[in-house]
């Protein structure tokens, strides 16, 4: 289990406990955070779970593919360079305490 | 109908948990009961035939919401449900267990389940469809087996799904051949030289793919295991595995039986109202009239999730009608497809990007007109083909 603090748009920060191997995605929707739909199920489909990742550590993740990439172009908010589909992200022990934020809308 | 008291959503799927969560995002502040017959609450399907099946990942992942979550947002799951019945007049729903629960709206999200095939052989033991997390275990029990054992499998229909499961067992490394009835793959939603790409994608990992395929019988052992699969040429196809992926049939008998309008599914116009004031529809279940008179049936989790929100509207007497153009997703392989909008009726296509690279678009025109785009690893071009489709809808 590794901590992960989401921030919903309006300020709500949801802590909770991702069982490693899960993506940031699933960690989120299994607790009912507000802001990550996830519709495709982490397929990197539907780009409805675009979340911006806490700047001063995105460097210490692995970095997106390329379909990643394309789907983030056209996400519902605006593309930042710390922007990550939720889903593509595997949580691990390195990352406790990471500071995810959500856009205020995903479609 | 402003603001009913009770709300009962049988089916606890993608459109019946969607329906739910969009009620309380309306602000609505009665109770919610969902209804679901399968033991687990709502999960994602898509993965079962993809990185579920394939290992990838582990079945709790594929969970929508804790039960926390559910019960924070006072969303009533009652798994091991099923409902019977449903009592129009006394506004009731009947479950199997005896009991019985009343609405003020009721919003039925029941699915689909996949169509068998009626030949000879149909209930041998793994002979198996592919639409639960049930199903699935049952088949990645079996695929064990057979790669264990180095016995092939025979998939029934190259559809979405039966492809989808071809290409996880090869990555298993299983013999795996692929029956499909029509002279092409996926010949209702891909433009044709898509379907020859897809049949050389899988003749190239080594599918066996026999199209116009005509079967007469699955082939049963004395212990009442398949073992095979009879072709009307008189070819046999030995198989430890049979997976019947020849589509779906809307889940629309409670509806049928309580008299609302039904046609290949539960007809709802575009807010998802039902032929009865008190009832709504979503997802798979159901069959959308148009503007033009004709009905949409769409099985796809973007409809699931699209008409669940305008059954919560309608719940809430409000129109949010359907309007966005449909789209999909398959993986296979490595290989993802996502297509935007509908082809049916297209004359003419134009591939852009080159076909070689592994990554292209093949546009789908009635004359002038784009119908739909069909994209290989090519993500940018089907969000803009979204984007495109849903202005020229409007
Ligand atoms: C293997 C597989 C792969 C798929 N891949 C894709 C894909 O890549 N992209 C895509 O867009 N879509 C895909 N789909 C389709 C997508 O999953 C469905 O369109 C979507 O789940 C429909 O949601 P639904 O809520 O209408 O039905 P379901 O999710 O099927 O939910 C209906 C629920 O209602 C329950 N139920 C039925 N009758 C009753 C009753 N009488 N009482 C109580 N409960 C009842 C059922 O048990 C079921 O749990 C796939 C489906 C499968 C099976
Ligand atoms: S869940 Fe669909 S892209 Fe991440």
């Amino acid at each position: 289990m590794t901590t992960i603090t989401y921030v919903e748009a309006h300020g709500q920060a949801v802590t909770v406990d991702v069982a490693d191997g899960w993506s940031l995605m699933q960690g989120a929707v299994a607790n009912g955070v507000e802001g990550i739909l996830g519709e495709c199920g982490g397929s990197c489909a539907c780009a409805t779970c675009h979340c911006y990742v806490d700047e001063a550590r995105i460097g210490e993740l692995p970095p997106p593919a390329n379909n990643e990439l394309d789907m983030l172009e056209d996400a519902a908010a605006p593309r930042r360079s710390n922007s990550r589909l939720a889903c593509q992200v595997k949580v691990h022990s390195a990352m406790a305490g990471l500071i995810v934020h959500l856009p205020d809308r995903q479609q | 109908m402003t603001s009913p008291d009770k709300v009962v959503i049988v089916g606890a799927g993608q459109a019946g948990l969607q329906t739910a969560e969009a009620l309380r995002g309306m602000g609505y502040a009665g109770a919610i009961t969902l209804l679901g017959a399968e033991r687990c609450g709502p999960y994602h399907r898509p993965p079962l035939s993809k990185s579920w099946l394939a290992g990838e990942i582990a079945a709790e992942q594929l969970a929508m919401r804790s039960p926390d979550a559910l019960e924070r947002k006072g969303i009533a799951l009652r798994t091991d449900a099923q409902a019977i019945g449903i009592d129009i007049g006394k506004r009731l729903v009947r479950l199997a267990d005896g009991g019985a629960l009343s609405y003020d709206a009721l919003v039925l999200a029941t699915g689909a389940s996949p169509r068998m095939l009626d030949i000879p052989g149909r209930d041998a033991t793994g002979v198996l469809a592919l639409r639960s997390m049930e199903d699935a275990q049952a088949i990645a029990q079996r695929m064990a087996l057979c790669a264990e054992s180095n016995r092939p499998m025979v998939v029934v229909g190259g559809g979405f799904i039966g492809l989808e499961v071809a290409a996880t067992a090869r990555k298993k490394r299983i013999a795996v051949t692929v029956l499909e009835a029509a002279p092409r793959l996926l010949g209702r939603v891909l433009a044709p030289t898509l379907s020859e790409w897809y049949a050389q994608l899988h003749r190239w990992h080594g599918v066996n793919l026999v199209l116009n395929a005509r079967i007469a019988a699955f082939e049963t052992g004395a212990d009442g295991q398949v073992c095979g699969v009879q072709m009307n040429d008189g070819t046999l196809l030995p198989a430890g595995l049979v997976i019947v992926g020849v589509g779906v049939q809307a889940n629309d008998g409670l509806a049928r039986a309580a008299g609302l309008a039904c046609d290949r599914g539960i007809v709802v116009d575009a807010c998802a109202r039902t032929s009865n004031p008190y009832i709504f529809a979503a997802g798979d279940c159901t069959a959308r009239s148009t503007s033009e008179g004709t009905l949409l049936r769409l099985e796809s989790v973007q409809n699931a999730v699209e008409q669940g929100k305008s059954a919560a509207a309608a719940v809430m007497g409000q129109e949010r009608p359907f309007a966005a153009a449909p789209w999909f997703w398959s993986d296979q392989y490595d290989i993802k497809l996502q297509i935007a909008g509908l082809s049916t009726g297209a004359d003419r296509w134009e591939t852009r990007g080159e076909p070689d690279s592994g990554s292209f678009s093949v546009y789908h025109y009635c004359g002038d007109r784009l119908l739909a785009v069909d994209s290989i690893n090519d993500a940018r071009e089907h969000l803009q083909a979204r984007k495109r489709l849903d202005g020229e809808g409007t």
